[in-house]
């Protein structure tokens, strides 16, 4: 598949006055043309911020190092008006709380045309007209009507439709969807979902799914990155990450969830917390909470190297191969390399 | 057995004024419209519905903090009123509540075991300040935290030890009755289930009853041992839990159900999107409320209110699945 987005080696490192803290450790992420992505991990892992600094919407508070390429164009560090021209074109994105990404003294219609104008230079009669047809895609109905209401007139799930169909204005490549459906309720999460997979197949547009509800994600995406403590510690098509979890931390994590079907048992819950980003241990950031950690792990970071017999099944962990001793053994030709070099 | 707690078509209406024509016109927010429950010593009901179905509002009133515009509520016999009187204070001691942000039920000035030992203070002025302390460092190990953190304050814990804390002081009096509101829902997945094991263990421990109320069916489901969908102020459907949601009747019910995405579902497509929002519950739909969005809806449910029907410990209120003639319903299962 052609690859779209690639970021190689990102690493983030905040301005905290005196001295900088590094929030994001080299993570390497692609998007094919048309993939969903999935990524999860709990709050603070650094799922946002990837995202929101290979489009350069940081500020000047982070400092950024590694590639972002769009095509095999370089973006990271690109100058201000290029990326300006990139973000809400060929790529959009949208956010968890859809109200406040809304201006509330504006009439939606105004904002949707605004959008039509930046990005396909439209104006006036066919921009209303674009933008009612826009309204009418993403399932609102009354499209002429609704253009001239404001935000605070329409629920939140109304909303989040409203900034889809403004994501959609540019005709994007990619839509980066951060925690699209996390404020609504679950009859809207659901009418959602059904909406950004129905524009997708329409469209072919790629999208990046970021969320913490692994439900959500197994659902939607074609390919899960796991991140934990700044890094991407798992990544996988999304059969084998779900059927077959390398890392403990992806293993905890969906131990930890309850269940709606199946019988009731007791939860499985990962000991301990998140590690402040200032305050990651020196080796694997898991090893503190992790239940098969030895010393190995204390030691080093371990390298992100595959995993099982696919070939596309991603892991940072060194003890999780010494679980499956039988399978290892069965792979032929790819040497597994215990201790990173 | 008898109940401890027992809610009799308990209602709260709110008296809104609507901004339309040159006046405005005054209108009324029917919150909670008719609900009972009974829960018995030790037990658990869960309360689930979509945000503002009236699932905290019917909290509220369990615990008297707002008063009922009708019904009524009754704790271990005593009703329980709104009026903060010696009786009413004497009967909270024995029902207590956690809610969903930890930071906000907690002084922000004040070391964390000062807070845990603030029940003893209230309702135990007599006990010497040594066991006060004592009791307040056992509660905050049954509740998992480390003697080394008694001394720090709210902002220098994190959301599930904050969490930890509001749990120990509302345990601190023994209750027999904690009404939980979303107690988890701010907290991640493997917080959350630390959390929810905790409370498990809890009750088996000391034995209290639950009101646990949450969005999310999967936790409910969880905890409870019954469960109870909330749709616009009304109950819509109880039961077990197993077979509220592995067999759910009510076509809201059903629908709520299959909304749920979790990895165990994946890939299999059998959705059932309700259209619409949920209405507002200033404009309550006349007959069954759900007819609206109901996608088995007939002419009979915009005129009538369904009534809960129990039947082997299920009660649903729906027209169609009481008078056994839901096809669709049968169809889509």
């Amino acid at each position: 598949m052609e690859t779209l987005l690639s970021i190689e080696d990102l690493a983030i490192d905040f301005d905290q006055g005196k001295r900088f803290v590094r929030a994001l450790h080299g993570v390497s992420l692609t998007v094919a043309r048309g993939e969903v992505l999935g990524v999860v991990g709990e709050s603070g892992c650094g799922k946002s911020i990837t995202w929101l600094a290979a489009l350069g919407l940081l500020g000047s508070r982070a400092r950024i190092s590694g590639s972002v390429q769009l095509n095999g164009q370089e973006i990271a560090g690109a100058p201000e008006n290029d990326l300006a021209g990139l973000r809400g074109g060929r790529i959009a994105m949208i956010f968890q709380d859809p109200s406040s990404s809304l201006n509330p003294v504006h009439r939606i219609g105004r904002q949707i045309v605004e959008a039509l104008k930046l990005h396909r230079g439209m104006t006036g009669a066919s921009a209303d007209a674009e933008a009612a047809r826009l309204l009418d895609r993403v399932g609102i109905a009354n499209a002429t009507r609704r253009l001239r209401e404001y935000p605070h007139e329409m629920s939140g799930g109304m909303n989040q439709r409203i900034m889809i169909a403004m994501a959609l204005a540019g005709e994007p490549d990619l839509l980066i969807a951060d925690e699209p459906t996390t404020a609504l309720d679950a009859t809207i999460q659901a009418q959602i979902l059904d909406l950004l997979t129905e524009l997708r197949r329409d469209s072919g547009m790629a999208l990046v799914l970021i969320s913490h509800d692994l439900g959500v994600v197994a659902d939607m995406s074609d390919r899960v990155a796991v991140m934990y403590g700044g890094r991407v510690i798992e990544e996988a098509d999304t059969g084998s990450l779900f059927d077959s979890p390398a890392h403990p931390y992806t293993k905890g994590l969906i131990a930890a969830l309850p269940d709606i079907d199946g019988p009731r048992r007791r939860l499985e819950s990962i000991p301990g917390t998140v590690p402040a980003p200032d305050r990651l241990p020196p080796g694997c950031s898991f090893a503190p909470r992790c239940a098969i950690a030895s010393k190995i792990c204390d030691a080093r970071m371990p390298a992100f190297l595959p995993y099982g017999e696919s070939q596309s099944h991603f892991a940072a962990c060194v003890k999780c191969r010494d679980e499956k001793p039988a399978e290892s053994a069965r792979l032929s030709g790819n040497k597994h390399v215990l201790v990173p070099a | 057995m008898s109940a401890l707690l027992q809610a009799k078509d308990l209602k709260r209406h709110y008296e809104v004024h609507i901004p339309e024509g040159l006046f405005g016109r005054k209108a009324s927010l029917k919150a909670v419209d008719g609900v009972s429950f009974s829960i018995e010593k030790g037990r658990t009901l869960g309360l689930v519905g979509e945000s503002g179905c009236g699932k905290s509002t019917t909290a509220k009133l369990v615990l008297g903090l707002i008063p009922a515009t009708a019904g009524t509520v009754e704790f271990a016999g005593t009703r329980v009123t709104a009026r903060h009187d010696a009786q009413w204070r004497a009967m909270r001691r024995r029902m207590q509540m956690i809610y969903q942000d930890p930071l906000g039920a907690l002084d922000r000035r004040l070391p964390v075991i000062t807070q845990i030992a603030e029940p003893f203070e209230i309702h135990n002025p007599e006990m010497l300040a040594a066991e006060r302390t004592e009791r307040s460092a056992l509660l905050m190990e049954s509740v998992g935290l480390r003697p080394d953190m008694a001394m720090r304050y709210p902002h220098e814990l994190s959301g599930g030890q904050r969490q930890r804390v509001v749990i120990a002081r509302a345990l601190a009096l023994e209750p027999d009755l904690l009404v939980c509101d979303e107690p988890v829902s701010a907290l991640d997945v493997s917080i959350q289930a630390q959390v929810l094991n905790l409370l498990d263990d809890l009750r088996e421990r000391t034995g209290f009853a639950a009101l646990f109320i949450s969005h999310d069916l999967k936790v409910v489901r969880q905890m409870s041992d019954r469960v109870a969908v909330m749709y616009l102020g009304r109950i819509v459907e109880s039961g077990l839990p197993e077979e509220v949601f592995r067999r759910p009747q009510h076509p809201y019910t059903k629908a709520l159900v299959s909304a749920i995405p979790t990895p165990a579902r994946r890939g299999k497509r059998e959705r059932i999107v309700l259209e619409g929002d949920p209405p507002s519950p200033v404009d309550v739909p006349s007959g069954c409320s759900f007819h609206t969005r109901c996608p088995i809806a007939q002419a009979s449910c915009r005129n009538e209110v369904p009534q809960l029907v129990t039947s082997g410990g299920h009660a649903v209120a729906c027209h169609l699945v009481n008078a056994g003639a839901a096809p669709a319903a049968q169809a889509a299962e």
